[in-house]
């Protein structure tokens, strides 16, 4: 039974690797299966301020290896691969991944979110042309040109901010008529002279041809209206996506969409814990995805030693 | 090592190049860029019969504007002086390898 791991964390964010150190510590073989590099959304977080003991903030990326380091010089492997499917109900789980099968006592599922799309016509055609999901990664492209927003909360707002010092002009959509973004977020934006706010509004279609992306067709939820904007390029941010499609059918999901554990991270299946993003929860973050991965840790650990018995 | 490409090289390592090119471009404020930056150096040092470029876009930019690149990462394959596939985001390791 050598090969069998105690514990198979797929996804490398902070949830996941929180869950390796602990489960690490505590003398279990444990894998994590990552398929890009550690840190998961974190790692594309230009500065993080709100995860205690960097007092001047500290890069996503370079808290991810952080965390990658340190649940590693306990023992816990990572696994370079792309996870492709999941068998999570019998007592021994089987991971598939690209590069073969692993399996494991338990399956500590920290998937994460990914961002969610306009749903409008054209977008995949128009995707890193003219759409784009990260403002800190394509903003640069869009020096002195005129950009949209879409969103109301804090991630939209920031990258309002992050835009308005870089580009001619933003136009920040929102569905609503305020901005749902923390307090600390709307300031900013709300002062910057080359931000304009379209409230109560949403983008119905998007206008594009071979030579270039113009703009959008802009409605008016109130009164129906729609109306052409023009613009260089448009950065989404309406929200996350839970990562789940590994576990459509075998996993209880709350009706967003979201893995379904309450506060000790267990699912619906015995050795199976859902932490981070991915699971039904009120407050998404670092340090909440970390404290996650150290309860199911705690509850793997006891789940294991009551099958012992 | 991936190959550092410039405008002035660009046409001796790529255009010229008998072997494939994957040529990833980049720049050092970009996360995703980050993600891949060490999978594009491990396939650079895994394989002999490709050529593995990288391409900053803030240092290049007329580079980046020949290519059109208004998203990055992104990657593209060049054989025998054109592009025969190309991928925006960060992906893992087989997708790349895909691209080839």
């Amino acid at each position: 039974m050598d090969h069998i791991y105690d514990m198979i964390i797929v996804g490398g964010g902070p949830g996941g690797y929180t869950a390796a150190l602990y489960a690490a510590r505590a003398g279990m073989k444990t894998a994590l299966i990552e398929k890009l590099s550690a840190g998961g959304q974190m790692a594309l977080t230009e500065q993080i301020d709100n995860y205690p003991g960097f007092e001047e903030g500290i890069e996503g990326y370079a808290l991810g290896f952080k965390m990658q380091q340190q649940a590693e010089r306990f023992g816990a492997e990572t696994l370079y691969s792309e996870v492709t499917g999941l068998q999570l109900k019998e007592a021994i789980k089987t991971v598939q991944t690209a590069d073969g099968s692993y399996q494991a006592k338990t399956v500590v599922l920290a998937t994460g979110a990914n961002p969610r799309p306009l749903g409008v016509a054209g977008e995949q055609a128009c995707l890193g042309r003219g759409i784009h999901y990260c403002a800190s990664c394509d903003g640069m492209f869009y020096k002195d040109k005129t950009v949209m927003v879409v969103g109301g909360g804090n991630t939209a707002a920031a990258d309002a901010l992050l835009l308005s010092r870089l580009c001619r002009k933003v136009i920040l959509v929102h569905r609503r008529d305020t901005l749902r973004a923390t307090k600390l977020y709307h300031s900013s934006p709300e002062q910057a002279e080359n931000v304009e706010f379209r409230w109560n509004s949403a983008v119905d279609a998007l206008r594009f041809d071979e030579e270039a992306f113009r703009g959008v067709a802009l409605k008016n939820l109130q009164t129906g209206e729609v109306t052409n904007v023009d613009c260089d390029g448009v950065f989404v941010a309406i929200g996350r996506n839970p990562a789940t499609e590994l576990v459509q059918g075998q996993l209880e999901l709350d009706p967003s969409g979201y893995v379904l554990a309450d506060e000790t991270c267990r699912t619906n299946l015995p050795g199976v814990f859902a932490v981070g993003d991915v699971r039904s929860k009120a407050l998404r973050q670092v340090i909440t995805a970390a404290a996650d991965g150290a309860v199911a840790a705690f509850y793997a650990e006891e789940y294991l030693a009551e099958r012992m018995e | 090592m991936a190959l550092i490409i410039t405008k002035d090289n660009f046409e001796q390592k790529v255009l010229k190049s008998t072997k494939p090119v994957l040529l990833d471009f980049w720049a050092s404020w970009c996360g995703p860029c980050r993600m891949v930056g060490p999978i594009i150096e491990e396939i650079a040092a895994e394989r002999e019969d490709i050529v593995v470029g990288k391409v900053n876009v803030d240092e290049e930019q007329e580079l980046a504007a020949q290519f059109r690149i208004s998203s990055i990462p992104t990657l593209v394959v060049i054989k025998d002086g054109k592009i025969t596939n190309q991928a925006m985001g960060a992906r893992p390791k087989a997708q790349i390898l895909a691209l080839l």
